[in-house]
């Protein structure tokens, strides 16, 4: 017998296990998944964003070569429901009839109307254009002010209005009083873009039917599996114990892919019709009109607070485009962002009032932050305004309002209790890496020298809440399933262990570092770690993949469940021993007697024993396997300082990011090199809303940022080399500590990037600038406050 | 992203290209690089009868040196271009604004021949050619012809060879002594440029004794800065250029689409034009 384990693997940056086969492609992304016999299904989509279909036949398709079946959306809709939201987030919430395919009335450009299923994808697409439909135009409603006015066009006029819901928050002192007494307020409004979420992996769905026995087994390029298989036996009327969803490796979500589609119901629904297996992949232009899109949001935000810089109070007034139908989490996406607006600060007063409005264009839902990047943005950047009002710098007015290290637990003005952080650690770390006063110095000079190219500086101190979510909680927001998240873990005859778990990966690492926690609490070897997910069968039961929550909920389940391994183990061990259970030590994967060192058993050993059940004790049910859920009590909340220094060349807006700093406190941290890719994701993404990307709407309602040359998505050639570092002040609401980074960057970046643009600027008289900001709004906005 | 049907042909010599392309007339396209013609076929933006993949015709491809004239192929890649010793030393301008084409997949792929025949304003090479005053040779049915590259960029990718022509090499004037800059305007790296100036400014005693100023993206052509290049005859110091660089924009009739207007534009083009005149002139 050896010592097994000499160094913890949590706090390790091991490389990631699966990335292999994902580098390599050596793996099965849906769109690989062949079946015998298999058709491959295209879909024709309106291309108009409102209209009411007059005619459509779809036979002509079906004289095309290859064609073995079209079908329009009448011709589906028999035995198919409508497709889910599973957040009605009020009581009188107008909810919208949703089919999976438009049957008499389209209501955005890409809205689906009929389907091709062909013998090979090139006959399908040719055949798209032999279908015939005529369209009755009706007008797209496309600006949300005018959508709410009373002679307003329609996009669901069997309710009435456009208004979904208004979702009202009012806590602690009444605003208006607030406003009275305040020195100074500051009222800004603020457009939150939609943005195109760009997966690397598009969708793709493969049906494969087993009619004898009325079996389905459905893959797709989806973040969640489990709430997919409930939601698709709900609307095909699918029995759930006959449909098993795979996600295969997937590539990439952001939120995207946590979505129930019309394409994986269609895709069924035809699979089911023709009795043959199915596949449909969208193209990358296929996917910006019709794969949901983010953000898009007009804020209104007022600040109070005295001319010591002390903030009394908040007051917020969203209006949000859900675009044409509410889809899985569409209304509450403002909701996530709704106890975020106070951010790091105390004040006495916040109100805050969400309207979701309908549009004609493309639904909206959840895209990497889902209402908290909006919601940073707004506080980060008002901040920064009554900074600039009362002449204080801006850090100065943040430290003078933030929590305390010594005051946590705090509840929030808000209702949220955040239970640990420490934002003048991560602040002054941040401030010295990046040489704060050192810039602003070199930017003082630069303004009096009136340089042509100007120097800005954004500060972004952020929180966030992760960790979906405590299930109690969501039913008090009316979410309509729960929050928990399930691990299993079985240690095979040979000492191996897989760990299964509820959670669905799509590019995050949670191979790597559920290995990781398993093997540090088993004490057996990384390489002996193997992580299932993503099959309805081999991983019954799970909550998926979103919102940071995997590591936080679904990551101490694994904990937990290594645990009970263990403590099963101990038993067996103590029966091979003959010592009693409490006489046990167990280290580095040894099972040792206290005092005879000699007399020790492996987790291994123990396994084998336990498999073979010659030797276990009497009474004992031979399984070492353990499973476990977590049910969290609390979210968690990362927080951090990202500080970022811009050039602005005046004569032509051009922005240059000169350096990046962020000191990000994601809590315990599992793998340094995975938390440090996390971070850098985020901040591409984060600036990329910032400066580049912007789904542009013509006044018909066509998207005309439609595909990857008009919609800018940055690479690596266009950010600066990040300085990433990191406090870790551990999380008090779970045994691992651990906060969760999916998001972090997303959401601390776009503010600091705006803030230092408006920074360079403000000497010449910009107090705005509208995202993204693109070089010509920079210009514009110069020539406008010269002017 | 699966394109229209059409028929498709490889042929081994110009003079195969030249027939294949007759046949078909109007409705065929030529295949080089497929860096433009690729996603307008996925896009269904185009829907040729046939497409002649000139990939396999023998002497298109490398740089040589004819006395004062550099000629290069019309299937010269970008890549190619850029790391040939002749053009660096020759046609500095033509390098430096290769480089910036995109990025390092499409360069590999790319032809300096395809993007010249495509006519796309916004690409950059274009611009540089007409700058360079380079000839265009184009083969068809009827035997070969030099195209100025002014009479060759005839409106918004539409150029002046034949429907039965093949461009089969791009002959550059060697510019040794000139200095050259090309400024390209662009939101992401590999994207078209809002704006690119190329310049190319001859220095006699401290004084520009010649400049010439392409202009990328600027109309429905790639235009030459007349106004400019007039005026900078005789430049001595950056004040001079910076007056000269005021009516880059003269004449010129650029388009509005997401990443500016056409007053933006013309604002990026003075600004440009000033800057790079004086980094090909290397003024302050």
């Amino acid at each position: 017998m050896t010592e097994q384990i000499v160094e913890p693997e949590v706090g390790r940056s091991r490389p990631r296990k699966e990335d292999a086969r994902l580098l390599t492609g050596q793996t099965n992304w849906t769109d690989n998944i062949d079946a015998a016999g298999m058709l491959h299904l295209a879909v024709l989509r309106s291309p108009m964003a409102h209209a009411r279909i007059d005619r459509i036949d779809v036979s002509p398709a079906l004289e095309r070569p290859g064609v073995v079946a079209a079908f329009s959306g009448g011709d589906l809709a028999e035995g198919m429901g409508s497709l889910p939201c599973a957040w009605p987030v009020t009581e009188d919430i107008v909810l919208p009839d949703h089919p999976p395919i438009a049957v008499d009335e389209v209501r955005y450009a890409g809205d689906p109307v009929a389907v091709v299923v062909a013998r090979d994808q090139y006959a399908a697409a040719d055949a798209l254009e032999a279908i015939e439909v005529d369209y009755e135009p009706l007008p797209p409603v496309l600006d949300l002010e005018a959508a709410l006015q009373p002679e307003a066009p329609l996009v669901h006029s069997d309710k009435g209005t456009n208004r979904c819901y208004d979702w009202p928050l009012k806590t602690g002192e009444d605003f208006d009083a607030v406003r009275e007494r305040a020195e100074v307020t500051v009222k800004r409004r603020y457009h939150q873009q939609r943005l195109i979420p760009n997966a690397m992996e598009p969708r793709a769905v493969v049906v494969t039917p087993l009619a004898a026995s009325g079996e389905y087994t459905l893959y797709s390029s989806t973040q969640i599996p489990h709430i997919l298989r409930i939601m698709l036996a709900v609307v095909t009327g699918i029995p759930e114990h006959k449909l098993r969803v795979i996600a295969p490796d997937v590539g990439g979500g952001f939120g995207s892919k946590l979505q129930v589609y019309g394409e994986e119901a269609i895709t069924l629904a035809v699979a089911r019709r023709i009795g043959r297996p199915v596949k449909w992949t969208e193209s990358r232009s296929e996917g910006y009109l019709a794969t949901h899109h983010g953000r898009g949001m007009i804020q209104d935000v007022e600040i109070a607070a005295t001319s010591e810089g002390k903030l009394l109070g908040l007051k917020v007034d969203l209006l949000v485009d859900m675009g044409a139908y509410l889809m899985l989490v569409t209304p509450g996406i403002p909701i996530l962002g709704a106890f975020m607006y106070p951010g790091i600060y105390k004040m006495g007063s916040y109100e805050l009032n969400v309207t979701g409005v309908f549009t004609t264009r493309t639904p909206t839902d959840a895209y990497r932050g889902a209402g908290r990047p909006e919601a940073t943005y707004a506080i980060e950047r008002i901040m920064d305004e009554l900074a600039a009002e009362l002449g204080l710098d801006p850090v100065e007015l943040r430290r003078r309002n933030w929590i305390g290290h010594e005051e946590f637990p705090y509840t929030s003005i808000a209702g949220l209790t955040y239970d640990s952080g420490n934002y003048e650690a991560a602040t002054e770390k941040a401030l010295s890496l990046f040489g704060y006063d050192k810039l602003r110095a070199e930017q003082m000079d630069r303004n009096d020298r009136g340089d042509t190219v100007r120097l800005g500086i954004g500060v972004s101190t952020y929180t966030e809440m992760c960790g979906l979510a405590p299930s109690r909680v969501l039913r008090d927001l009316r979410y309509a399933a729960g929050g928990w998240e399930s691990a299993s873990i079985r240690m095979l005859p040979t000492g191996k262990v897989e760990v299964v778990t509820g959670t669905s990966p799509h590019g995050q690492g949670h191979v790597t570092c559920w290995s990781q926690i398993a093997a540090d609490v088993l004490g057996v070897p990384f390489d002996d770690v193997e992580v299932i997910h993503g099959d309805t069968r081999a991983a019954p039961q799970g909550m998926d993949t979103y919102g940071s929550r995997s590591l936080v909920v679904g990551g101490t389940a694994v904990h937990h469940a290594a645990l009970k391994v263990v403590e099963k183990a101990r038993k067996v061990a103590a029966h091979l021993l003959e010592a009693s259970e409490q006489d046990l030590e167990f280290a580095g994967g040894v099972f040792s007697v206290k005092g005879s060192p000699d007399a020790r058993r492996t987790i291994q050993e123990v396994a084998f024993e336990t498999f073979t059940a010659h030797d276990v004790p009497d009474g004992l049910v031979p399984s070492i396997n353990a499973g476990h859920m977590v049910d969290p009590d609390n979210f968690s909340y990362p927080h951090g300082t990202h500080l970022c220094a811009v050039e602005v060349d005046t004569e032509t807006g051009r922005t240059h990011i000169r350096s990046y700093v962020c000191v990000d406190d994601v809590g315990r941290v599992v793998n340094p090199m995975i938390v440090e890719g996390q971070v850098h994701g985020g901040l591409a993404q984060g600036i990329a809303q910032a400066l580049y990307e912007e789904a542009v709407y013509d006044d018909e309602g066509n998207l005309v940022s439609g595909t990857m040359a008009d919609y800018l998505v940055p690479s690596a050639a266009d950010l600066p080399d990040f300085v990433t570092d990191r406090t870790e002040t551990p999380a008090t609401s779970n045994p691992l500590g651990v906060k969760g980074v999916g998001e972090a960057g997303t959401i601390a970046s776009t503010p600091a990037v705006v803030g230092a643009i408006v920074d360079a600027l403000r000497p010449l008289g910009v107090r705005d600038i509208r995202m993204p900001c693109t070089p010509e709004r920079v210009w514009k906005a110069i020539e406008e406050a010269s002017s | 992203m699966i394109p229209p049907a059409f028929e498709y042909a490889r042929p081994t010599s110009v003079e195969e290209a030249v027939r294949a392309l007759a046949e078909v007339g109007e409705d065929a396209k030529v295949l080089a690089g497929g860096q433009s013609l690729l996603p307008l076929l996925r896009l269904r933006l185009a829907f040729p009868e046939l497409v002649v993949d000139v990939g396999r015709v023998p002497g298109l491809r490398g740089v040589r040196e004819e006395g004062d004239t550099l000629v290069v192929g019309a299937m010269t890649t970008h890549h190619e271009v850029i790391r040939d010793p002749l053009v660096r030393r020759h046609a500095g301008l033509l390098a430096a604004a290769t480089e910036t084409v995109a990025d390092p997949a499409v360069r590999h792929r790319g032809t300096l021949g395809g993007s010249l025949a495509h006519a796309d304003p916004a690409g950059d090479l274009p611009a540089v050619v007409l700058a360079l005053d380079a000839e265009l040779i184009a083969v068809g049915p009827r035997g070969r012809r030099a195209i100025p590259a002014r009479e060759f960029f005839v409106d918004y990718l539409q150029s002046a060879l034949g429907p039965d022509e093949l461009l089969v090499e791009v002959r550059v004037p060697k510019t040794d002594g000139w200095g050259f800059h090309y400024e390209k305007f662009h939101r992401v790296a590999q994207a078209w440029a809002i704006v690119g100036v190329a310049a190319l400014v001859r220095r006699d005693d401290g004084h520009i004794a010649e400049a010439r100023v392409g202009l990328t993206n600027m109309g429905a052509t790639p235009l030459r800065a007349a106004a400019t290049e007039e005026a900078l005859t005789g430049s001595g110091d950056g004040q001079d250029v910076a007056r000269a660089a005021e009516s880059a924009a003269v004449g010129t009739q650029p388009s509005q689409d997401l990443s500016g207007s056409p007053e933006y534009r013309a604002h990026l083009a003075r600004v440009l034009t000033r800057r790079a005149v004086l980094a090909a002139a290397g003024m302050e």
